[in-house]
């Protein structure tokens, strides 16, 4: 049976889909350029990226790579990300076998007097409020990919909302085997 | 001991066992120049920087070693990039040197400055913007290693003017833990397991063949191949790239798969029931249409990148090592195939019903393609390399020239760069002095790339170029003529203009004419005489010949038109 289409412009988390890659990179410059151009000119999609130094940061970056593991094999990605120079180590992990999490910035346009069901929200969601001026409030909330998906679509109901997410960020769980580790 | 960068990188070059290098100087490259005169690196100046890097190219593949050019800044950068893309296609080892504007002057659009590390990414194994004078002798170390083991590519150091001026203590590296490559390791441990699964496909088979692609030239599995092959009685094809891997004149050797592959190599892979993949890609060229490729085969994949398993056909063993490793591992275990002689009385039914044929020329010409190039075969030295540019004449030299070596055939084939063959040659036998080195060209490319013949004839590197003169863009032509109803639109060149006899003598080459079958013999032994001076013959072919066999692009294998004069008789 085929599954049903989804509704144009929903988004699908579909677990299965999207791929984490924990990426160590050299901390040499142009090396975003050599996996961007990678992903670019093989066709692979990127769903979110990630880039930060990583626990030794003088040479090391690390790069959480979300990718929709639909546009190419997984191990086609893996194996050409692999034979860029400045790439060290690749972990894939499973969704599953993740420990992910995220951070959401937003700015939301309400004056001062109609601010509950802001507030409302912002508490069920977990949510912190990190800016405020008469006219808006800036709220924060790091959690899990799906508590950023929450949040963002519970903020559909406000009016004016100005919201960034930074991309998933992701380690193995504690006492599992990460799948097609590539270390070296 | 203080040297300036400049002195350094040629000092490295030296370290690194160079006795090449061909370029073209500039600006930004110019301090690198002047310590190159006291070096006994023989140096080769181009006329145009496409050609060093074909050259470079051209000595690669016909020596094994890495072939090294050096140009400066900007437009001498770009013009180097489409033999970049080239190596890179075909997996050649190549060291390209450029020259780079001033570190304090990069990103201004300064004079000459090019983003050239940006630009060729996507088209090297891996490229460097070197910093420092301190940091040059490791570059140019990494370099060679990258560009040398796994799977070999271009690799591209840019240096800017600064960095070549200023003084550094000398210093090399000592071994490959000092250059800097965490991320690179080129040799995997093998994977018994996966040797055991192959022989046990091995050993199931019925109806194998050995697919031979580049990548057994690049491990130099020559040897193995034939002790394998002799011991199994396992039928081989050779594509493009692997031409000379395993003797043509060979009794188990069916010849080219592909587009214009032997119409037995190519429905030998399509009947088969394993194939034992050897350094080769699935390249579109050889599959005809995918989902009818080979539809009954088990497939082996042997090779050093596993980015190639999966990425066309999905194996059903994978092994990640050189062909050379894979093909003694298979040997230790012993494996063999069952029994081969059904499978190779239907392959010697192909072979009779099908062979290549063309049709005998008229006495007064014009003269056949094919048979110009068996007729320069047939008195060419053992060993002699031959090169061609991208066409027709290209196909027909795959298809007619005898191979029996390895490392005799420099063509371009991922990439099909026409102008590659002139200058590709002109390496060649700058690597290989001692060796007579054919050109077979076209019209069309030799037009592209003609103006190195006065390198080679200023430098004395005496090839032979054989222009088969069809006054067309021959290939497109016969794409036109089956496929778009004999529209043909900008594909006619003329044979006359230019004069190539002419030509040729003013870059200081003997140039020659044949029109008919005499001529063409008369000037081949006259070519064959004269080993001081580059030598070029136009040879006056029937432009309405074309290249059979032929599987169209996207038609299956299965479809594969034969010669007119076999046609019409059961397939
Ligand atoms: C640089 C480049 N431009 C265009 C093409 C497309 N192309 C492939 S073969 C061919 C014709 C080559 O003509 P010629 O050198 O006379 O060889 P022939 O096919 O006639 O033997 C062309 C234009 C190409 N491969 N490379
Ligand atoms: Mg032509």
């Amino acid at each position: 049976m085929n599954a049903p289409e989804p509704f144009a412009g929903e988004q699908v988390h579909s677990p299965v889909r999207h791929h984490i890659l924990s990426v160590l990179v050299e901390n040499k410059s142009g090396v975003l350029a050599r996996i961007a151009g990678l992903f670019a000119r093989r066709g692979f999609n990127i769903y979110s990226l990630a880039v930060a130094p990583s626990e030794s940061h003088a040479r090391f970056s690390r790069v959480t790579i979300v990718v929709d593991a639909e546009s190419a094999p997984l191990e086609q990605i893996v194996g050409q990300l692999d034979k860029l120079v400045n790439v060290v180590a690749i972990s894939d992990i499973a969704p599953r076998e993740a420990v992910e999490r995220e951070l959401l910035l937003a700015t939301i346009k309400t004056d001062v007097a109609n601010r509950t069901p802001l507030l409302d929200t912002l508490g069920n969601a977990g949510a912190a409020i990190v800016d405020v001026d008469p006219g808006a409030v800036t709220v924060m909330l790091a959690g899990t990919p799906s508590a950023c998906d929450d949040l963002e679509r519970a903020l559909e109901a406000f009016a004016e909302v100005e919201l960034h997410r930074t991309g998933r960020v992701a380690l193995p769980r504690l006492g599992r085997n990460t799948q097609a580790t590539v270390e070296h | 001991m203080e040297l300036t960068g400049a002195q350094a990188l040629i000092k490295s070059l030296e370290q690194q066992g160079v006795d090449t290098i061909f370029g073209l100087p500039g600006g930004a490259i110019l301090p690198v120049y002047d310590p190159l005169l006291d070096s006994s690196i023989r140096h080769i100046l181009v006329r145009h920087e496409q050609g060093a890097g074909h050259m470079a190219e051209g000595y690669a593949m016909a020596t094994g070693r890495a072939g090294v050019a050096m140009v400066t800044s900007g437009p001498g950068a770009t013009n180097i990039v489409t033999p970049i893309t080239n190596a890179h296609m075909d997996s050649t080892p190549l060291v390209v040197i450029t020259g780079q504007v001033a570190t304090s002057s990069i990103g201004l659009d300064a004079f000459q400055e090019c983003d050239i590390t940006g630009i060729t990414m996507g088209v090297t194994k891996h490229n460097f913007l070197v910093q420092s004078a301190h940091e040059l002798p490791r570059a140019v170390a990494a370099a060679f290693h990258l560009a040398t083991t796994g799977r070999p590519g271009p690799v591209l150091i840019d240096v800017p003017k600064d960095v070549a001026q200023s003084t550094m203590e000398w210093w090399y590296p000592s071994g490959v833990d000092e250059y800097d490559l965490p991320g690179y390791r080129p040799t995997v441990e093998l994977d018994e397991a996966a040797v055991a699964r192959c022989v046990a496909l091995i050993e199931q088979s019925e109806r194998p063949v050995l697919y031979v692609g580049g990548g057994t030239l690049k491990s130099h599995a020559s040897a193995e191949l034939l002790a394998f092959a002799e011991r199994t009685r396992i039928p081989v094809v050779t594509t493009l790239m692997a031409r000379g891997a395993f003797p043509d004149s060979h009794e188990q050797h069916l010849g080219m798969p592909g587009m214009h592959g032997v119409y037995a190599a190519v429905m030998a892979i399509q009947r088969s029931d394993l194939l034992i993949t050897l350094g080769a890609r699935f390249d579109d060229r050889v599959t005809g249409k995918i989902a009818s490729f080979a539809p009954d085969a088990q497939v082996i994949h042997v090779d050093i990148d596993r980015a190639e398993f999966g990425k066309i056909r999905r194996p059903d063993v994978a092994l990640q090592t050189d062909i050379a490793t894979a093909l003694r591992s298979f040997d230790a275990a012993g494996a063999h195939p069952k029994n081969l002689d059904g499978w190779w009385r239907e392959i010697r039914t192909w072979q009779a019903n099908y062979p290549l044929v063309y049709d005998e020329p008229e006495v007064d010409g014009p003269l056949r393609p094919q048979h110009v190039i068996e007729s320069i075969a047939r008195t060419a030295p053992a060993g002699t390399i031959v090169a061609s540019g991208v066409g027709q004449h290209q196909m027909w030299t795959a298809q007619h020239w005898p191979f029996e070596e390895p490392n005799t055939w420099v063509n371009s084939g991922g990439a099909g760069t026409m102008g590659f063959g002139v200058p590709a040659a002109i390496g060649a036998k700058a690597g290989r002095p001692d060796r007579t080195v054919w050109c077979i060209d076209g019209d069309g490319c030799f037009q592209m790339t003609a103006q190195e013949l006065v390198t080679a004839r200023s430098e004395g590197i005496p090839i032979k170029v054989a222009i088969l003169n069809n006054a067309y863009l021959g290939m497109v032509r016969q794409w036109q003529e089956m496929f778009y109803d004999e529209r043909y639109s900008e594909v006619y060149l003329s044979p006359d203009l230019p004069d190539y006899v002419k030509w040729a003598e003013a870059m200081g080459c003997v140039g020659l004419r044949a029109t008919n079958v005499k001529e063409m013999n008369d000037v081949i032994d006259e070519a064959n005489k004269i080993n001081d001076v580059p030598v070029v013959i136009d040879f006056r072919t029937d432009s309405t010949e074309k290249v059979f066999p032929m599987v169209p692009a996207g038609v299956s294998n299965d479809d594969i038109m034969v010669h007119p004069s076999q046609r019409g008789g059961a397939r």
